[in-house]
C-alpha cells in the first residue's frame, strides 16, 4: 500500500506530458493535490506526536529498499513546501494564460511537468535521508528548476541565466558529494544519520564547513549567491515564488539537518553562520535597494531574509554550544519561523509582481508607476507583502524577527565579553537590515504602485483575474493569523526543535511565550485602533467639504509624469553612501562651461554586484589559461597520438619513481 | 495607560513651549502656549483637498500614523507604576510600531506624485534607517547593565544598580534627545520653519495634507514629542520617590526638555543635507562608546 502511494504520482506525473492542453492544467493541479495530500498527512500526524514518533515509510524498489523518513523537522519543511508550491499552482493557471498562444503545447506540458517534478524532488530531499538517494533528489531538484527557468529560452539572457544556475549548483553538489564521501571513508556509510558518528570523533567544524558550503549556494548566502539575483527574474513569477520561498530553503534544511547531528564545536560553527549571515543581511537588502528591475530587486530580497534566517539558526548553534536551551529555542524557533514567514510573504511579492509585469508588460521600476489606480487589489497585496517583508506588526515577519532579538538581548548579557560583542553586532546589523528594508519597500511601493503611469506604453490596463487574487488572498489570510496568533504556529515548531535538538525546555521559555500573547494582541489593539480612527476619520469627513484638485507643484504648473522622483533617484542616497561596496555605475555626460545652451544628454544608472564582478574576472582569467591550452587542440591526428604517448610515458616514468 | 494620559497632557504644552523659548530668545513675545493646539482644532473644522493622483494609500497613511503612535505610547511604563503591556523587548516592537508610522508616512508622501515630496520621502527613510541602531545600541546596552529586557524592568532597575550608570545615563539621555529630535524633523536635521520646499524634509512631505489629516499628523507629531520625553524622564526620574513627586519631576523634565528644544533650535543652524548622514551616524557611534564603556565596568576590566 505505501508503495503504491509513494509511486503512483510519480508515474502519473508522466500523464502530464501527453494530456491535450484543455487538461493538462487540471491534471497537474489534481497531481499535485495527491501529492500533497499524501505528503501532509503523516507530516501533520507528525506534528501532532510533538516530532516524537517520527513516520517511516520503506520503498521497495528493484535495486533494494529506500527509506524515506518524516520526522519533525522534516514535518515542518513538508508543509511549507507543499503550501507554497500549491499556491503557486493555483496562481499559474491566470499567469500562463497569456503564453497560450505564445508557447507550443509541447512546451507548456513540459513546463508544467518540471513543476510537479520540483515539488517531487524537493519533497524528496525533506524525507531522504541516505546520502546516495538524497543526492539524487536533489540533483532532480536542480534539473527541473533549470527546466522551469528556462521557460522564456527564446531569450538569449535566460538561456545563459539558465546554464550558469546550472552550473553553479553542480559546484554545490560536488561538496556536497566530497562531504558525504568523507562522512563514507570513515563510517563506512553515507547518510546523515552515519554523520553523528564521524562527528563524535572528528573536529566538526570542516566537514560541516563544507556541507554548509553545499547547502549555502542553494540558500544563496553571500557569496554563493550570484545564481539567484539571475535566475529568480528570468523565471516566470509563479516559478519564482516557489523556488524564492521554498527551493532555496532547501538549503537551510540541509544546514539544520546536518546541525542536528554536529557534537562539538558548535559556538565556533554558530559563529560563522551568524557572521555570513549579518554579511548576507546587509549587503543583500543594500544591492536590492539599488535594483532596476522589480524581480531583481525581490531576488535580492531573498539573500536578505536568508541572513535573518542564518542570525537565527547561528544564534541557535551558539545557544547549544554555551549550554543555554533557551538561546536556542529563541534562535532556531525564530530562524524556522522565518522559513514559514518568508515562504509566504516572498510568494505573494513575487505573485502580485508578476501581475503588474503580466498588466504593464515591463519589470523596470522607472518605466512603471501609478498601478495602483487600475490595480487597487494588487497593489493592496503587494502592501501587505512589504509590510511582512519589513518585519513590520501585525504580520508574520515581525514575530520571528522579534525572537531572534530576544534571543540576541537575551545573549548580551549571559556570557563573556566577546560574546556580548558580537551579540551586539548581530542586534546592529538587524536594525539596519530593518531600517534599510523599510527603505527598499517604500522605494519599490511607492515607484511601481504610486503616482502617475511614467511611461504610457506600460500602463496597467485591468486588475488581475480573480483565479490569480485568491492564492494571493489566502497566503495574506495566513500571514495576518501568524501574526496575531503566533503561537498557534510557534508552539508546534518548539516541541520540534526540542526533539530535534534534544534540549529539554527551559523555564524562562514561559515568559517568552506571554510575550508572543501580547504581541498578539497588541496587533489586535492596533486594527482596531486604525479601524476606530479611520471610522471617526470617514464620519467627519461627510460632513466636510472635501473636493478634489491637481497635485501642489510649488508654484510650478507644468509638471509631468517624467519629473516624479524615481527609483534610481530614491535609491541614489544609500548608493551613494555604500558606494565602494555596491559599485553602481553611472554613465553621466557632463556639461562643460563653454556650453551655454546644453545640448539633450543622458544619463543611465547600472547596479552592479561585486560578487558577480569578481566571479566575471575569475573566470575570464580561466578562459585566458584555457584558450592558451586550446592551441594544443590542432586537429592533427599525429599531434594526439603524441599526446597519449607522452602521457604513457609520464605515467611510467611516475610509476618507477614510486610516486604513484 | 497611565503614559497615554501623561503623554497627552504633555503634547498639549511641548509644542507652545518651543515656540514661546524661541521667540523670547529672538526678542519677541510670541504666540500662548496653547496656539499651536489651537491651530490644529481649526484645521480639524476645515475641509480638504485631495490631489487627483492620490489613492487609497494617502486616506489611510495619516490614520495609521497616529495609531501606531497612541499604540507605541500605551507601552511605555511611567516610573514606579506597573505598565499594561510588559514583555521581553517591548522596545524592539516600540521601534517597530514607530516603523509602520514612518512607512506609511513615506508612501503616503509618494503617492502625490510629486517630486518634491518623493525627495522629503526619500530623506525621511534614509534618517530614520541610519538612526534606527543608535536606538538598539541604546536598549541593548540598558539590558546589559540592568540584565533585564522589558522597558518597566529595565527602568526600575536602572537606577538601583549604582553609580556606574551614571555615565550609560548621560549617555542615554543625549541619545534619545538627539533621535527625538531626528524622528520629529527639527534642528539640525531639518527646520520647520524653513520655506523653500527643496530643503524640507517633514514639511515637504505634508505639502498635500489638508483640513483633518492635516491635523491628524500634527497630532501625531506632537505625540512622539511627548513618547521621547516619556523615556527619557523614565531613565531620570527615581522610582523610589512618592508618587506626587514623581509626577512633578516628569513635568519639569518635560519643560525642561522642549525648552532645551527651543535654546537649542535658536542658536544652531541647520546642517547641509549633505552631512546629516555622518551626524546621525555619530550618534551610534557615541550609543556603542556608551555600550563599550558599560561592558568594561561590567566585567570589570577597568576599575
Amino acid at each position: 500500500m505505501e508503495n503504491i502511494l509513494i509511486i503512483l504520482p510519480v508515474i502519473l506525473s508522466f500523464v502530464i506530458l501527453v494530456v491535450p492542453s484543455r487538461g493538462r492544467y487540471y491534471s497537474t493541479l489534481f497531481i499535485s493535490l495527491g501529492i500533497v495530500l499524501i505528503t501532509s498527512v503523516p507530516a501533520v500526524s507528525v506534528i501532532f506526536s510533538k516530532g516524537v514518533v517520527p513516520e517511516i515509510l520503506h520503498l521497495i524498489t528493484g535495486l533494494g529498499s529506500i527509506t524515506l523518513t518524516i520526522d519533525g523537522l522534516s514535518a515542518f519543511f513538508i508543509l511549507v513546501t507543499n503550501f507554497t508550491v500549491l499556491t503557486g499552482l493555483l496562481y499559474s493557471k491566470g499567469y500562463l494564460s497569456t503564453y497560450s498562444d505564445l508557447k507550443s503545447p509541447a512546451q507548456l506540458s513540459l513546463h508544467n511537468f518540471s513543476y510537479t517534478w520540483l515539488h517531487l524532488s524537493m519533497l524528496g530531499v525533506l524525507m531522504l535521508r541516505d546520502g546516495l538517494p538524497f543526492l539524487i533528489a536533489w540533483e532532480l531538484m536542480a534539473v527541473s528548476s533549470f527546466m522551469l527557468i528556462l521557460f522564456e529560452a527564446e531569450k538569449r539572457a535566460t538561456l545563459k541565466t539558465a546554464v550558469n544556475y546550472l552550473i553553479q549548483m553542480h559546484i554545490g553538489l560536488v561538496l556536497l558529494v566530497i562531504a558525504f564521501l568523507l562522512c563514507e571513508a570513515d563510517t563506512g556509510s553515507m547518510s546523515f544519520d552515519a554523520l553523528k558518528i564521524y562527528f563524535s570523533h572528528h573536529p566538526n567544524t570542516g566537514l560541516f564547513l563544507l556541507f554548509f558550503g553545499g547547502f549555502a549556494i542553494k540558500a544563496g548566502f553571500i557569496p554563493f549567491h550570484t545564481w539567484l539575483p539571475e535566475a529568480h527574474p528570468a523565471a516566470p513569477s509563479h516559478v519564482s515564488g516557489v523556488m524564492s520561498g521554498v527551493m532555496i530553503k532547501m538549503g537551510i534544511y540541509g544546514i539544520v539537518r546536518v546541525l542536528t547531528n554536529v557534537q562539538s564545536d558548535l559556538v565556533t560553527i554558530g559563529l560563522i553562520v551568524l557572521a555570513i549571515s549579518a554579511i548576507s543581511g546587509i549587503l543583500g537588502v543594500m544591492m536590492a535597494i539599488v535594483q532596476h528591475d522589480l524581480k531583481k530587486l525581490l531576488a535580492y530580497h531573498s539573500i536578505e531574509n536568508i541572513g535573518i534566517i542564518g542570525i537565527g539558526i547561528g544564534l541557535g548553534a551558539i545557544g547549544l554550544g554555551i549550554h543555554n536551551p533557551l538561546l536556542a529555542m529563541l534562535g532556531f524557533g525564530g530562524g524556522l519561523l522565518h522559513v514559514l514567514n518568508h515562504s509566504l510573504f516572498k510568494s505573494l511579492l513575487f505573485f502580485s509582481a508578476g501581475s503588474v509585469y503580466q498588466a504593464c508588460h515591463t519589470r523596470n521600476i522607472e518605466q512603471l508607476g501609478g498601478v495602483i489606480h487600475k490595480m487597487p487589489v494588487t497593489a493592496g497585496l503587494f502592501l501587505t507583502g512589504s509590510m511582512a517583508i519589513c518585519g513590520l506588526p501585525p504580520l508574520n515577519g515581525f514575530i520571528s524577527e522579534i525572537l531572534i532579538y530576544l534571543g540576541l538581548f537575551r545573549g548580551l548579557s549571559a556570557g563573556s565579553v566577546y560574546q556580548s560583542i558580537y551579540m551586539l553586532m548581530a542586534i546592529i546589523s538587524l536594525a539596519l537590515i530593518g531600517g534599510l528594508a523599510i527603505y527598499c519597500f517604500t522605494k519599490a511601493f511607492g515607484v511601481v504602485f504610486l503616482g502617475t503611469p511614467r511611461s504610457e506604453s506600460h500602463t496597467a490596463t485591468s486588475e488581475a483575474d480573480t483565479g490569480m487574487l485568491f492564492p494571493q488572498f489566502l497566503i495574506g489570510a495566513l500571514m495576518l493569523l501568524i501574526g496575531l496568533f503566533p503561537l498557534l504556529f510557534l508552539q508546534p515548531l518548539t516541541s520540534l526543535i526540542l526533539v530535534q535538538f534534544q534540549i529539554s525546555i527551559d523555564p524562562a521559555w514561559l515568559s517568552i511565550t506571554d510575550s508572543l500573547s501580547l504581541i498578539g494582541r497588541i496587533g489586535c489593539v492596533l486594527i482596531g485602533m486604525v479601524l476606530l480612527l479611520f471610522f471617526i476619520r470617514y464620519r467627519v469627513l461627510k460632513t466636510r467639504n472635501v473636493r478634489q484638485g491637481p497635485t501642489w507643484g510649488c508654484g510650478y504648473t507644468a509638471g509631468n509624469a517624467r519629473q516624479q522622483y524615481t527609483g534610481t533617484s530614491f535609491a541614489d542616497a544609500v548608493a551613494g553612501l555604500a558606494e565602494p561596496i555596491l559599485k553602481t555605475q553611472k554613465k553621466e555626460q557632463p556639461i562643460s562651461e563653454e556650453e551655454i545652451f546644453p545640448a539633450e544628454r543622458s544619463f543611465a544608472t547600472h547596479p552592479a554586484d561585486i560578487f558577480r564582478l569578481g566571479l566575471n574576472r575569475l573566470v575570464d582569467f580561466l578562459m585566458l589559461i584555457l584558450k592558451k591550452l586550446a592551441r594544443l587542440q590542432t586537429g592533427n591526428i599525429q599531434h594526439y597520438i603524441l599526446y597519449a604517448f607522452i602521457f604513457m610515458i609520464l605515467i611510467f616514468v611516475l610509476l618507477y619513481l614510486k610516486i604513484l | 495607560m497611565i503614559a497615554l494620559l501623561l503623554a497627552i497632557i504633555t503634547a498639549l504644552f511641548f509644542p507652545g513651549i518651543i515656540v514661546r523659548v524661541k521667540s523670547i530668545v529672538s526678542g519677541r513675545k510670541g504666540p500662548g502656549i496653547l496656539q499651536p493646539w489651537k491651530n490644529i482644532f481649526v484645521l480639524l473644522r476645515k475641509g480638504s483637498v485631495f490631489s487627483t493622483t492620490t489613492s487609497y494609500i494617502f486616506q489611510i497613511a495619516p490614520v495609521i500614523y497616529l495609531a501606531t503612535l497612541i499604540c507605541a505610547i500605551i507601552l511605555l511604563p511611567f516610573p514606579g507604576m506597573p505598565s499594561g503591556f510588559r514583555f521581553g523587548a517591548d522596545f524592539v516592537l516600540l521601534a517597530y510600531l514607530l516603523a509602520i508610522g514612518k512607512f506609511f508616512f513615506i508612501i503616503g508622501a509618494m503617492d502625490t506624485g510629486s517630486s518634491f515630496e518623493g525627495m522629503g520621502a526619500n530623506r525621511e527613510a534614509l534618517y530614520s534607517m541610519l538612526a534606527e541602531p543608535a536606538f538598539f545600541i541604546l536598549f541593548g546596552t540598558l539590558a546589559l547593565l540592568t540584565g533585564h529586557l522589558s522597558m518597566q524592568s529595565i527602568f526600575e532597575h536602572f537606577h538601583f544598580s549604582g553609580y556606574n550608570t551614571l555615565i550609560a545615563g548621560m549617555i542615554a539621555v543625549y541619545v534619545l534627545i538627539q533621535i527625538a529630535m531626528i524622528e520629529n524633523s527639527r534642528m539640525p536635521v531639518d527646520d520647520p520653519k524653513t520655506h523653500l520646499e527643496l530643503t524640507m524634509i517633514h514639511e515637504v512631505m505634508i505639502l498635500d495634507h489638508s483640513g483633518f489629516d492635516l491635523a491628524l499628523i500634527q497630532i501625531g507629531t506632537n505625540l512622539k514629542f511627548a513618547l521621547y520625553g516619556i523615556l527619557i524622564a523614565n531613565i531620570l526620574i527615581p522610582v523610589s520617590w512618592s508618587l506626587p513627586y514623581r509626577i512633578g519631576l516628569f513635568f519639569g523634565i518635560q519643560a525642561a526638555f522642549a525648552a532645551s528644544i527651543g535654546l537649542m533650535e535658536s542658536f544652531r543652524a541647520r546642517k547641509k543635507m549633505m552631512k546629516n548622514p555622518q551626524f546621525i551616524v555619530t550618534l551610534s557611534s557615541i550609543a556603542l562608546v556608551g555600550f563599550i564603556l558599560s561592558l568594561l565596568m561590567m566585567y570589570q576590566l577597568i576599575r
